[in-house]
């Protein structure tokens, strides 16, 4: 992977999306399963890298909005019954009215400080549901009545083309214009503000379309496991794993994101033989990769590749 | 008698929660580091001591020096291990050095938590009490131990105030907060100066460590939210100001007392976060913080 150009990047990705479409013929429904959650995991996590690598917003409650959505579209489902395609839209709604909850402190706090509300807002939430326990479930948590499909084959499918399409959207969003003003907002808001940039519009609209695609996977999450709770959307444990995901990846890449993600759950099943030890392993690789390759494995490579 | 009770229990817990936050601020006033890691570095101290003083039968004495000793250890290994490596490195940019840390300090104490799960198990553990016995305050039996527990903290916190405000180290701990470069100037090796600031910091985590295992009794799945609550005492009372986290740590010890007695424990950690929230938005630099 010596000579990885941006261009280069394109053809790389239509081969392995082409590989990963076939993949359901090879593998074992054990495997395709895991490879499904890791695939919503990749748009967690791509979601993610939109705010942070590119806005630079210190944003540690990633699961604050993939679990706003997905518990809307949860209950939805399971107490009025609504339509699953409904329940997903209306849970993408409620991610995005979420997004603009956050936002707003998020225009008036800097750094560490708009941090600590992001990890207090995950935690407010993890509280939330297990006091409205009635509805949500509680630390059990719930059953949804519909799921996308009971066929392994169809749910890895479903997963791979929401995670093309999101991944065409997020990159094209980060290349076009709205991407470069995001970043020269996170380097630096004054100057971007002095060369006439409407930085709390387009600091908005960086948090709705981020939270916008949490929302939808996580809602597309719990109707192909068809559960959620909170240990599966929501728990700091999930919310550090969408943070290293989008670091092993590579920040300001998007695509990386993925690679990072499906390394990480690869990783945590891989390694499930050595039982509790597991998930020290896992942060201790991605210290290492912090330590030693801060631009995580995809941006590693392309920079490489821009220097030769 | 209820509100008799609150106030001497909320004044133990607090007490704790000051001398806990107070080293996490100085680390950040002084070097700028905010470290993730802190729960960990409190719960190896409480676990070690615990294990050294009941599991390896040396009792609880020897036991509170180890634990303390511990923290000192993983307060080195926390700033040799992660965040010197990452404050030199050269491929990460200096802007971006404050969210590496956080990042890393992050993993580390989730390395941290599971090593202890994994070595010590996840069941709680309680360190036995310094000093046995019950006293009576108009009327409210109050263990000895809690009394020592908050003289312990303030002591500790006296004696810190005393080094930073009446040695020349200390003084030379004030500078480097205020003007790193200016003190370099002077001839003072800033390297060493980090170096003091950890130790102190390890000295004051193990020891609210050992504290918190003979109050409340500390288990690995605390490093999360043992963080959680020093990082929010510290953010209220302004990053960097050690008078700001002492009077926050009584504000959410207190409020998280009276919400145990008066509502009901399982909400306790609700209110101080809401309060967060609150004091964040309308002033965002803390109650003493500066901008």
């Amino acid at each position: 992977m010596k000579r990885l150009s941006r261009a280069h990047l394109l053809w790389i990705a239509v081969a392995v999306v082409a590989a990963a479409a076939v993949l359901p013929f090879w593998l074992s429904a054990y495997l395709l399963g895991v490879l499904t959650a890791a695939y919503y995991f990749g748009v967690f996590a791509m979601a993610w890298d939109l705010l942070f690598g590119f806005a630079g917003e210190v944003n540690f409650g990633p699961t604050f909005l993939i679990g706003v959505g997905a518990y809307a579209a949860g209950i939805l489902n399971s107490v009025l019954h609504w339509p699953m395609v409904l329940c997903i839209v209306a849970g993408a709604v409620a991610a995005v009215i979420g997004g603009l909850l956050m936002a707003l402190p998020a225009l008036r706090l800097r750094g560490p400080y708009f941090g600590v509300i992001t990890l207090v807002a995950v935690l407010l939430l993890q509280y939330a549901i297990v006091i409205f326990a009635g509805i949500t479930g509680g630390e059990i948590g719930m059953t949804v009545p519909d799921v996308l499909s009971i066929d392994a084959n169809v749910n890895y499918w479903y997963a791979l083309a929401f995670l093309v399409v999101c991944a065409v959207i997020l990159y094209t969003l980060s290349r076009s214009a709205l991407g470069l003003i995001l970043q020269a907002t996170g380097q630096d808001a004054i100057e971007a503000q002095a060369l006439g940039f409407n930085v709390t519009k387009h600091k908005i609209a960086a948090f709705c379309v981020s939270a916008l695609f949490s929302g939808v996977a996580g809602a597309m999450l719990v109707f192909y496991m068809g559960t959620a709770s909170v240990d599966t959307v929501i728990s700091i444990a999930i919310d550090v794993q969408v943070i290293i995901a989008a670091v092993l990846g590579g920040r300001r890449t998007i695509l990386g994101s993925i690679l990072g993600a499906v390394f990480l759950i690869l990783a945590n099943e891989l390694l499930r033989p050595i039982g509790q030890l597991n998930t020290f392993v896992v942060a201790a690789i991605a210290l290492a990769v912090i330590l030693f390759f801060p631009d995580g494995l995809l941006g590693h490579a392309l920079r490489a590749g821009e220097r030769e | 008698m209820l509100a008799l009770q609150i106030l001497i229990d909320g004044f133990a817990i607090s007490s704790l929660y000051a001398l806990a936050a107070v080293g996490f601020t100085l680390i950040f006033g002084v070097s700028g580091v905010l470290n993730v890691a802190h729960g960990g570095i409190m719960v190896v101290a409480a676990l070690v001591g615990w294990f050294v003083a009941g599991q390896l039968g040396f009792g609880t004495y020897i036991g509170t020096v180890a634990g303390i000793f511990a923290g000192l250890l993983m307060a080195y290994a926390t700033y040799f291990i992660v965040v010197r490596p990452i404050e030199r490195s050269r491929a990460i940019p200096r802007e971006e050095t404050e969210i590496f840390i956080l990042t890393g300090t992050l993993l580390w104490g989730i390395m941290i938590e599971q090593l202890m799960a994994y070595t010590f198990t996840d069941n709680p553990v309680t360190l036995r009490p310094l000093i046995g016995g019950v006293v009576n305050i108009f009327g409210v039996r109050t263990p000895r131990n809690e009394i020592l527990i908050a003289a312990v903290s303030w002591a500790v916190i006296g004696l810190l105030w005393l080094l930073i405000n009446r040695t020349q180290r200390g003084k030379a701990l004030l500078a480097a907060a205020i003007n790193p470069r200016g003190l370099t100037l002077l001839g003072f090796e800033l390297s060493r100066i980090y170096l003091l600031v950890w130790t102190i910091y390890g000295l004051l985590a193990g020891i609210a460590g050992v504290l918190l295992a003979s109050f409340l009794g500390v288990a690995s799945s605390n490093t999360g939210p043992l963080t959680a609550s020093a990082f929010a005492i510290v953010v209220l009372g302004g990053l960097g100001s050690v008078e700001g986290s002492l009077v926050a740590a009584y504000v959410v010890g207190y409020l998280e007392t009276l919400t145990a007695y008066l509502v009901a424990p399982t909400l306790r950690p609700i209110p101080p976060l809401l309060l967060l929230i609150l004091v964040l938005y309308f002033r965002p630099q803390g109650i003493l913080g500066r901008r």
